[in-house]
């Protein structure tokens, strides 16, 4: 799946997207913000603070305990400060 | 989309005289407009500020801010509905934001651009990054911005 990061979540991962294969027991977007954390300093530095992290499936927001099979793309965020 | 609600995100300026006109052209139900501009200030937590950089989700800010306008346009009894939203680099005293709500009377129009702008301060997915006078960082979004959109979905 593609996974996008945007703001401080992009600037500390040092990337705006990639491709990412979690293995079958990453289940959640709880679970997954948990695999990713592991994948590296900036990674952890990035997904410190686990519950300040939006996140979006598919361009739609949801929960971090919304179900992550089938997503295409998933969007991780800071929360938003539009308008 | 209806025809009568269009959003816009975009680097450049906009005009409000012409969005309006546009908004209102060939149509003589239309007895308010009501319109909220956004501007970026001069100083952020009483630091003075260069610029301001607006970052967005390209594809989810669009569909984003389109369905709340039209559950805007099924909640209210309005004729149109214009977002537009620039991205990119902004200067104290320039436009962030524009929202008009067109409708027969006004209390339809006011409450639309109120609940518009509730939505887009919470949950459009647009990110304000500051460059002050020692460095840049992100503004850290406000509960009372979580509130003021809150409010929106008890009745």
């Amino acid at each position: 799946m593609k996974v996008k990061y945007f703001a401080w979540v992009r600037e500390r991962i040092g990337k705006p997207e990639e491709t990412v294969e979690p293995p079958a027991g990453v289940k959640t977007v709880e679970e997954l913000i948990a695999w990713l954390a592991g994948r590296g300093e900036t990674y952890a530095h990035a997904f410190e603070t686990p519950r300040v992290i939006r996140a979006a499936i598919d361009h739609a927001h949801v929960k971090q305990d919304a179900a992550i099979a089938g997503a295409r793309e998933i969007a991780f965020f800071p929360p938003m400060t539009g308008g | 989309m209806s025809a009568n609600v269009t959003v816009r995100i975009q680097q450049s300026d906009f005009d409000i005289a012409r969005e309006m006109a546009a908004l209102t052209a060939g149509r003589s139900d239309i007895g308010a407009v009501v319109s909220f501009s956004g501007i970026c200030r001069g100083s952020e937590d009483g630091a003075s500020i260069a610029a301001l950089t607006l970052e967005h989700y390209p594809g989810m800010a669009e569909a984003e801010i389109t369905r709340h306008a039209e559950t805007a346009m099924s909640r209210w009894p309005l004729s149109g509905i214009s977002v537009i939203h620039r991205v990119g680099r902004i200067a104290p005293g320039e436009n962030i934001v524009l929202v008009l709500t067109a409708s027969q009377h006004r209390q339809a129009a006011f409450e639309a651009a109120e609940f518009m702008m509730d939505y887009l301060k919470a949950n459009a997915p647009f990110w304000k990054r500051v460059e002050g006078t020692d460095g840049a960082s992100w503004i850290e979004a406000h509960d009372h911005d979580d509130a003021a959109a809150a409010r929106w979905t008890k009745s």
